[in-house]
């Protein structure tokens, strides 16, 4: 299929999914997680107005996701998985076995890192999860790049029968570049399962085959020419050279020049980081006295490099162990490197503005009735928009993925035995709930926990921007599915105590909650599904609510209640906190806060 | 002549004010002209009232961000803005603030002030503040008496921009327009 051949502005996770359309990818599996969520979001895009014959989805999560896509694969499909880098955590453990089974049809692993962290748990590096799983990784240093590399990644997974990982980071997926559109290849190959039980079903006794297998093939990629090193500066000669993947690669290539150091430090970027390759090993070890290596987030082509006393990297202290390699960071370390002077100026780090809800989210409300029905209670939460109820202090842990109900449960059995037990919030949305909340509830119900579940339910995965979830009854490209019944999948985990409110009712929720409190206090676990759609959700579909308009009266005495407590961004201190007024610009008229002012000076207009 | 083709500009404020959209104008902007082209963007939880910065770079650029100290311009949606990114600055770099009074400069620059807060209320479209920055910026920076040239395209280059991006969406299009304008025209006055 030809399209027209003009550049695009396209955001990293476009170009990817570009790449895999190009690439004749038949099935597009996700989870959504900044900074990976316009991968699919796009693939769907893209194939709608293309017409291609996909099937595109959110699935509930990364490790669903990864096993349809991977099927599909065994299957003889080219196919794909994306999510960040922590939901690589939850896909863990089909990916280590994939590796061992190989696969059929071209299987490429998305993962994208996060190095600052800018929005995520943990700096990991999906790369160390690929050489753990011993599968082969690329590494993209730009969009363009990035879009080359899921053709690259397929030839490699078809060639070698193996899963591939792509590992963009965060400035890859979230930079836009001027991207050249490629041929679309539709894909022609026609699903074909060939059985092979000593593989697709391998027992322990086969599986040792298959890594010696796995182990055979590891050692030809790294002698695969298409992924090889790329010496960036032939020109350049010293016995000094430099090494870098990914998104450093761009930086070391711009602070190179800047520095006048192009024509002096040979400077090698490295595509595919794992394996690394063998005469590239060699090559460095014998060429070169000193070997600086920039990389995020871990030293991991560091560790491939056996020389402790010539390599200088993350590992051995000259790169600092944590953080985003900013380029002003690069550069200074590159002048450091080569013994040069130069003055490379910081950003002296100025306080910035924390995060949010956005002015009339329903969470707001939820935290401060809850805050009301059990105000010494400990408040457990998860990942989402509402981890931001924090700023509210309703919100004390946030681990990983519906942890909010199984550290609720791990508090309760802590505290069981004493004579005064605090009482237990978990706060968990609704996308978080479905994807890793499930098997908790059923645990908490088998083990009865005392403590109230509130199910923050906005219909949708707000904070990655809107995806659907089971509940919506929505695919990734906008069909009807089957909806999933939130009350009864609760209820079916056994719960006995089960409500459905609107948060922006103040008095009435808050009541709703109360009872909750009192029902865990002395039977065992409550739900409260606190369901309002996200404001924000809801503007993208161009609807809004009526709007309540409100306003402060001259009752207010600069109490801060209702900043501390309620942190409304529409509300705003003047007069050096003497008096709160509502910023019209930003108010979203939901009339929550008419019930909160403890002086009643927030009133209807 | 390769100075010429190489603008590095700053685009700061708080997540919601539409950082990204008026970051995209002026990167499609480059590729009308022809010219190559770098972004990168704050996405995830600061999208949600924090601390949001884009980065945009025009002509020959292997990466996404910008150097501090190495910034032709900066365009700051909240006063703050000035204060926290003012160091991506260049010396004699230009910086178009939206504040009611003038600010202390942190790097030496050229600033250009706009209460556009006072005007996105006065225009009664909470919406329209980044265009209205947009707008000023543009009309500012030409009118600025600057050596060489300060960006990669005029108002009229932008609005085209739009105009492609909005067909068909005739409301938008013309509110969006029309905040351009207010903006550029209160450079106009100022
Ligand atoms: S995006 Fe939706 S859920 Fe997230 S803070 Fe805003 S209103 Fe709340
Ligand atoms: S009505 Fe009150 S709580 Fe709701 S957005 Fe406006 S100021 Fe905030």
């Amino acid at each position: 299929m030809k399209q027209a051949v003009r550049k695009e502005l396209m955001m990293g996770n476009e170009a990817i999914a570009r790449g895999l359309i190009e690439n004749s990818c038949s099935v597009a599996t996700a989870y959504p997680g900044t900074p990976a969520s316009e991968i699919l979001s796009s693939v769907a895009k893209t194939s709608k107005q293309l017409d291609m014959n996909m099937h595109i989805q959110w699935a509930i999560n990364e490790k669903v996701a990864f096993e349809i896509a991977y099927a599909g694969s065994m299957a003889g499909l080219r196919t794909a998985v994306s999510m960040k880098q922590v939901g690589l955590n939850v896909a863990s453990d089909p990916l280590m076995s994939a590796a061992y089974m190989g696969t059929a049809g071209g299987f490429v692993i998305i993962s994208a890192d996060d190095p600052g962290p800018h929005s995520s748990q943990t700096e990991q590096d999906s790369r160390m999860m690929a050489m753990m799983a011993k599968i082969p990784v690329l590494d993209p240093d730009s969009p363009r790049q990035a879009k080359d590399m899921v053709g690259m990644a397929y030839t490699l997974s078809e060639t070698f029968k193996i899963p591939v990982m792509l590992r963009p980071t965060t400035r890859v997926c979230h930079s836009r570049q001027d991207v050249l559109p490629g041929d679309i290849f539709p894909s022609a190959t026609k699903p074909d399962f060939k059985k092979d039980p000593s593989r697709w079903a391998a027992t322990p006794k086969f599986r040792y085959q298959l890594h010696l297998e796995l182990e055979e093939k590891l050692a030809q990629i790294a002698v695969h020419k298409a992924t090889e090193p790329i010496l960036r500066n032939p020109e350049a000669n010293g016995r000094r050279a430099v090494v870098s993947s990914g998104v450093a690669a761009a930086y070391t290539a711009e602070s190179l020049k800047n520095l006048q150091l192009w024509n002096r430090l040979p400077f090698y970027q490295v595509l595919q980081p794992f394996p690394l390759h063998t005469a590239f090993i060699r090559l460095l070890l014998e060429a070169y006295d000193k070997i600086l290596i920039l990389e995020e987030t871990t030293g991991m082509m560091e560790i491939q490099l056996a020389d402790r006393n010539r390599i200088k990297g993350r590992l051995s202290g000259v790169v600092p162990r944590a953080g985003e390699l900013l380029p002003e960071k690069i550069e200074a370390l590159l002048a450091s490197f080569a013994g040069v002077e130069a003055q490379i100026p910081s950003l002296t780090q100025a306080p910035g503005r924390r995060p949010t809800l956005c002015a009339g989210c329903p969470h707001r409300a939820s935290f401060f009735a809850i805050k009301k029905a059990a105000p010494r209670g400990i408040y457990t939460s998860d990942i989402g928009c509402y981890t931001l109820g924090l700023n509210l202090k309703a919100v004390d842990t946030v681990l990983c993925m519906g942890a909010a109900i199984s550290q609720a449960a791990g508090f309760y059995h802590a505290y069981k035995r004493e004579e005064k037990r605090p009482d237990i919030v978990a706060t968990i949305g609704d996308s978080t709930f479905f994807h890793a909340g499930v098997p908790a509830l059923i645990d908490a119900v088998n083990q009865n926990v005392h403590f109230v579940l509130v199910i923050l339910d906005n219909r949708t995965t707000a904070m990655t921007g809107s995806q659907p979830t089971p509940a919506t009854g929505k695919s990734a490209t906008g069909e009807a599915l089957v909806k999933v019944d939130m009350e009864a999948l609760v209820k079916g985990c056994g719960v006995a105590f089960l409500e459905v409110g609107d948060p922006y009712d103040t008095k009435g929720f808050i009541s709703m909650v109360k009872a909750a409190v009192a029902f865990s206090r002395s039977k065992g676990p409550a739900v409260v599904i606190a369901r309002h759609p996200c404001i924000i959700d809801l503007a993208r579909q161009g609807k809004t609510a009526d709007p309540v308009e409100v306003m402060v009266t001259e009752e207010c005495d600069g109490c801060g209640f209702c900043h501390q407590h309620f942190e409304c961004p529409a509300l705003v201190e003047v007069d050096d906190g003497q008096r709160t007024v509502v910023d019209p610009l930003v108010c979203n008229g939901c009339g929550v806060c008419l019930d909160i002012c403890p002086n009643g000076a927030i009133v209807e207009k | 002549m390769k100075n010429e083709t190489r603008y590095q500009i700053v685009i700061s404020g708080v997540g919601g004010q539409g950082i990204l959209f008026i970051t995209r104008l002026l990167a499609e902007a480059a590729i009308e002209k022809g010219l190559p082209v770098f972004t990168s963007e704050t996405h995830g939880m600061a999208q949600r009232g924090g601390t949001v910065i884009s980065h945009l770079k025009v002509g020959e650029f292997a990466s996404p961000l910008i150097n501090p100290g190495q910034a032709d311009g900066l365009i700051a949606l909240k006063a703050e803005s000035l204060t926290q990114h003012g160091g991506y600055l260049k010396p004699g770099g230009w910086a178009a603030v939206n504040s009611s009074a003038p600010l202390e400069m942190q790097a030496p620059s050229r600033p250009f002030y706009l209460d556009a807060d006072r005007l996105t209320r006065e225009m009664d479209d909470p919406r329209s503040l980044n265009l209205i920055m947009l707008g000023f910026t543009l009309s500012s920076v030409q009118r600025g008496d600057f050596d060489h040239g300060v960006l990669h395209c005029s108002l009229g280059d932008v609005e085209t921009v739009l105009e492609n991006r909005l067909k068909g969406k005739g409301h938008l299009l013309q509110s969006s327009l029309r905040a351009l304008k207010a903006g550029a025209d209160s450079a106009a006055a100022a």
